[in-house]
């Protein structure tokens, strides 16, 4: 699949070197994008295709208030800089108050803007969550954004072929982010560096596609330059009718061409893995790094049973910075905030899930807990659905949308010494607020913690 | 973009693996919409004591007087790993840093170093250890690379050579503006877009 998109996207190509391809969309957001506007300014060139360029304001919004004036002022200048950028370049916006602002790997697929064969970049290491869809989708930096902007394409090595097959079907509680930590805790964080990461077999054709979309989300912590899944009847069941998808004849066009995406029978990858759905336990990461990953009734691992001595330091770093002692049960690590939200799960299914659990329930008394949905749309249909309801009697706090505690850009952060469960992507040192200690897992397990005040196993109230 | 050739400097020693683009540069610093002035910001969280960043941590390695001049990074696996922010090598280089050795880069921050003048050098992990040996509990040590020749110098003098695809090279050598470069094709950007638009209407939005 992924041979086959890179293929139909080559503008030039230089075999076994840098070739160009093409870009179908690019997605912009307030943080990574003004550097590159100043330098089309600076060398007066325009947005080829402004068409084809959509932004939204993300990473630094507040998601307590919809005031602008209450906006702290560096944040308000980098999204004042992205209005005025969106005007002057012709580049539609959907900014703070729009109805469609929301985090940029939310609302691309909620509205259609992702298709499925396409390549899709964005100035975001997490854009491999259009993957899902059987796009090529990945991350950039600035200078690229500036060069996307100008040029509609981009200068790309070609990457190698991951297949990731996964037969079976999941134990009851085992969730798409358990799947994607367990593969993260295999390979490591750089186990699929250089590569395109293909998802497949049958425990993935049984996902939704919020499910697969969670998966693709984080295979930039596994070091992946992307993640796919083809193409199927539920990837096309969720874009039909969605407002950028296309419609009458244009549709049956556009779906027959997507059956021809995914991989031909037998088609050969750079490595290849299998795995069984059945051994794949809830996850939590005791560490400060993705792969530093358990399942829940395992223990903090001891940093001397790592052989690698690399290895070793960085466990022995991480449990210094979690304040965590070797053989710790994972279930049953007290904690004091709980975030449900991010571009790995903030989606509609995801609150849904977790509301499920909430219902009738509290937040423990020593958790601040809050439920920051991916977008003003998925807001909206949560609240339709009386999902706010269920969390804020149970004492959640019910925010607007935006990346939030993911990484802490705007108010949202924990303290020093603060422990979280969380549902975001990256348990980094200080990456939800400096000195913050960060344990990933699925949204269900997220909300289960902060009503037990501790990292609890998710099949004990199955 | 200043052209990188040879470059040779003091080397400051990172032993730590997974070196995340939220450690090189954390996130309250991205506020900013220029591309300058990251370098104060560098290693932020371990390099200062307090938020603010008026009180050095003395243990952490370039605030040690001998290193404070290092423009070599000498590191482990997956350097650069995480979010894309291309403030990462921004800061890097604002720092002095031009020359980064470890056995492996994240691939998002590989791409955005050769953008920004940096030359990234992979070093199978035995060379590594080598090197290490050599630089740690020993300031003021220089390592050289000659990016035309594809060598690291040790301080020992033994030559590493390293692989670099050519086209990275020579955006390197020459300091390439690769938007300049890649306009040169644009008759390709309209016949590919023309065929497009044959190919998948759909995708033609108004």
């Amino acid at each position: 699949m992924f041979e086959k998109i890179w293929d139909a996207h080559l503008v030039r190509e230089s075999q076994g070197d840098t070739s160009i391809i093409y870009v179908d969309l690019h997605l912009v957001h307030e943080v990574t994008s003004p550097q590159a506007f100043e330098g089309l300014r600076l060398t007066k060139r325009g947005v080829r295709c402004p068409e084809k360029t959509f932004a939204t304001m993300d990473h630094n919004v507040s998601t307590r208030t919809k005031d602008w004036s209450l906006v702290e002022e560096t944040s308000r200048i980098q999204m004042d800089t992205l209005s005025k950028n969106c005007k002057e370049f012709d580049v539609t916006l959907y900014d703070f108050s729009h109805k469609n602002q929301g985090i940029v790997h939310v609302i691309g697929p909620e509205l259609g803007i992702t298709k499925p064969g396409t390549v899709i970049v964005c100035g975001d290491s997490h854009t491999a969550t259009h993957g899902a869809f059987g796009s090529l989708a990945f991350g950039i930096g600035t200078s690229e954004v500036e060069h996307v902007l100008a040029t509609q394409t981009l200068q790309q090595n070609k990457s190698k072929t991951m297949l990731i097959n996964i037969e079976g079907n999941l134990e009851k509680g085992v969730t798409p982010k358990d799947i994607i930590l367990y593969i993260i805790g295999q390979i490591g964080t750089a186990g699929a560096t250089g590569y395109v990461m293909e998802y497949a077999g049958g425990a993935i054709k049984n996902l939704s596609m919020e499910g697969r979309m969670t998966i693709c989300n984080m295979s930039i912590e596994a070091g992946g330059r992307a993640g796919m899944i083809a193409p199927d009847n539920t990837t096309f069941a969720y874009l039909k009718d969605k407002e950028f998808s296309p419609v009458g004849e244009l549709w049956e066009q556009a779906v027959a061409y997507w059956k021809t995406l995914s991989s031909d029978e037998g088609a050969s990858f750079d490595h290849r893995m299998d795995i069984k759905a059945e051994d794949i336990k809830p996850q939590v990461t005791w560490g400060t790094s993705p792969g530093q990953v358990t399942s829940i009734d395992g223990v903090v691992p001891d940093p001397d049973s790592f052989t690698d001595p690399v290895e070793r330091t960085g466990a022995r770093n991480a449990l210094d910075y979690m304040d965590l002692k070797p053989g710790t049960p994972m279930n049953n690590i007290t904690i004091e905030k709980a975030f449900l939200g991010s571009c790995t799960n903030g989606r509609i299914e995801d609150l849904r899930v977790a509301a499920e659990i909430v219902k009738g329930k509290k937040v423990h008394a020593n958790v601040e807990a809050i439920v920051v949905p991916g977008s003003g749309r998925v807001r909206n249909q949560a609240q339709a659905e009386g999902l706010d309801k269920i969390f804020t009697e149970a004492g959640f706090q019910w925010r607007f949308a935006g990346c939030s505690m993911c990484l802490g850009m705007n108010d949202d952060q924990l303290k020093k010494g603060e422990r979280c469960a969380s549902s975001s992507n990256r348990n980094f040192e200080g990456r939800q607020g400096p000195g913050g200690r960060t344990h990933l897992m699925s949204p269900e397990m997220v909300v289960l913690a902060a009503i037990n005040g501790k990292i609890s196993d998710i099949r004990e109230i199955l | 973009m200043k052209p990188f050739i040879k470059h040779s400097g003091i080397v400051a020693p990172i032993d730590r693996v997974n070196i995340d683009t939220d450690a090189i540069i954390p996130k309250q610093f991205l506020r900013k919409i220029e591309r300058t002035g990251f370098g104060k910001h560098l290693f932020h969280e371990w390099r200062f004591l307090d938020y603010e960043g008026t009180q050095e941590n003395p243990d952490f390695i370039l605030n040690k007087e001998a290193y404070r001049q290092s423009s070599v990074l000498l590191t482990r696996d997956n350097f650069g790993c995480g979010s894309s922010r291309e403030h990462a090598p921004w800061a890097l280089a604002d720092y002095g840093f031009l020359l980064i050795i470890a056995p492996s880069f994240a691939d998002i921050f590989y791409n955005n170093c050769v953008k920004n003048g940096i030359l990234l050098v992979t070093l199978p992990t035995k060379d590594i250890d080598d090197l290490f040996n050599q630089v740690e509990g020993k300031p003021n040590t220089e390592i050289s690379a000659d990016l035309e020749k594809q060598v690291v110098i040790a301080p020992n003098g033994r030559e590493h050579s390293f692989e670099i695809n050519s086209f990275a090279k020579e955006c390197l050598l020459k300091g390439l503006d690769q938007i300049g470069w890649t306009m040169q094709f644009t008759d390709k950007i309209d016949t590919f877009e023309t065929h497009l638009k044959t190919n998948q209407p759909w995708l033609v939005t108004s």
